[in-house]
């Protein structure tokens, strides 16, 4: 894609001479960053950790259960993407409940679930809506879909999650020292860069948004080096190919028609305000919750997984204890180790492990 | 869930194209890329596109990395 000489990039970055740690808060930079061995290729003064960038990890104990409690339900399909099917849940996961009766979907694009719904007149289909900015347009259209075709037996539970709002509650807290952000190249061609204009006005930290090669992912280490040096706080857009500075006007209108913000329950931060969203009046009809009131008890993380300081930046995956011992790919203990955008699961794939 | 790679349009109708991925025709969304022609690249997300690629942006990159003094 540029065909620039990533050893030259990498000997310039060296050459400025600063220390710094850059936060990923994206699952698909979580893996390309893992894949390609950049962080050994990087001079030792510059780190790179990993943040809440996974949506399916990021996702709530209590609202898996909930999925896992829908599936059981009487005459209810749920349809998600795949890889919420295994992460475990307090008791059980969403694949396991469909072993045992409960009904799992697996699609690919959320305009699945009409087809689903079409499909099963007489069934409930409940969509696992799971994402960040980039997915939740998505959903969105797929909302308005439903009802401009009045299906009836379509609705959603709506997870969905804003990447800045958890960014600045990262921040506030205050666990971990950071010089700045590689901002998900994805979330921001729907979101443009100015809703990551805080971190300079806010927190004097710089941002750089950023593609999924490796080349961009250095390159975008190169900027935010060059700002530190510089002493600059700028918000700059290296995967310019996919990413305007406005965004994605049309997917940004049609994801305000149909949600409105409201709190969010992460893994690993708490309830943040104004971090998700929920369906506005006008869909109510379309809202899983509304539909199916059920009460979820007794919901807990499995003690000792680290999945929450994982989110946070606080420990690595390797310092998990669990990590590659009791808690791998194929027997997953939290969710960091399930998702292909985990960093648990990345660091697994391609790092050491035990 | 994120494919992220650029994908060809074959053909468009509607709010649907047809893209190649790997020699596979697929069907994807259109809705938000209402810009986009056939022979365009675009990124797919959950079987939708979120972005038509600009080649001269990328070039644009390149010129900001001649300009920091990294290829020579
Ligand atoms: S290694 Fe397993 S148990 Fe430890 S934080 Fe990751 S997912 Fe949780």
């Amino acid at each position: 894609m540029l065909s620039l000489e990533p050893r030259e990039v990498l000997s310039k970055i060296s050459k400025m001479g600063v220390s710094a740690s850059f936060m990923e808060v994206c699952g698909t930079h979580t893996v390309s960053i893992a894949r390609s061995g950049l962080k050994k290729l990087l001079p030792d003064s510059v780190k790179l950790i990993s943040g809440p960038g996974c949506p399916v990890c990021v996702t709530a104990q209590v609202d898996i259960d909930y999925a896992i409690a829908l599936a059981h339900q009487p005459g209810v399909i749920v349809a998600t993407f795949g890889d919420m099917v295994r992460v475990p849940g307090t008791e059980t996961s969403l694949l396991e409940a469909r072993a045992s009766g409960g009904k799992v979907e697996v699609v690919y694009s959320p305009m699945d679930s009409l087809n689903l719904a079409r499909a099963h007149p007489k069934e409930e289909v409940v969509f696992l809506a799971v994402g960040f900015e980039t997915t939740a347009p998505l959903i969105a259209r797929t909302v308005q879909t439903a009802k401009a075709e009045n299906i009836p037996n379509l609705s959603f539970l709506v997870l969905h999650k804003l990447i800045p709002p958890a960014m600045r509650a990262l921040l506030a807290l205050k666990e971990i020292q950071l010089d700045g952000f590689i901002l998900p190249g994805h979330v921001c061609a729907i979101l443009g860069s100015k809703p990551f204009l805080f971190l300079k006005e806010e927190f004097h930290l710089p941002g750089v948004i950023t593609g999924f090669e490796p080349d961009d992912i250095l390159l975008a280490l190169f900027m935010l080096v060059k700002q530190k040096k510089e002493d600059r706080a700028d918000i700059e857009i290296q995967y310019r190919r996919a990413v305007r500075p406005e965004g994605n006007p049309q997917a940004l209108k049609v994801m305000e028609e149909v949600f409105e913000p409201q709190e969010a329950n992460w893994r690993g931060l708490g309830i943040i305000p104004e971090s998700g969203l929920a369906l506005r009046h006008p869909y109510w009809d379309f809202d899983a919750r509304r539909r199916f009131p059920l009460k979820i008890m007794g919901s807990r993380e499995y003690p000792a997984c680290g999945c929450g300081e994982v989110l946070r930046g606080v420990i690595s995956p390797q310092e998990c204890p669990l990590f590659g011992r009791v808690c791998t790919p194929d027997s997953p203990v939290g969710p960091c180790m399930v998702s292909s955008e985990g960093s648990c699961a990345a660091a697994y794939h391609y790092e050491e492990h035990p | 869930m994120c494919l992220g790679i650029p994908v060809k349009i074959v053909e468009i109708k509607d709010q649907e194209a047809l893209v190649e991925v790997g020699g596979l025709k697929q069907t994807i969304r259109t809705d938000f890329v209402p810009e986009a022609q056939v022979g365009d690249y675009v990124i797919v997300h959950a079987g939708f596109a979120i972005s038509v690629l600009e080649e001269e942006e990328a070039r644009e990159t390149l010129e900001l990395l001649k300009d920091a003094d990294v290829i020579p």
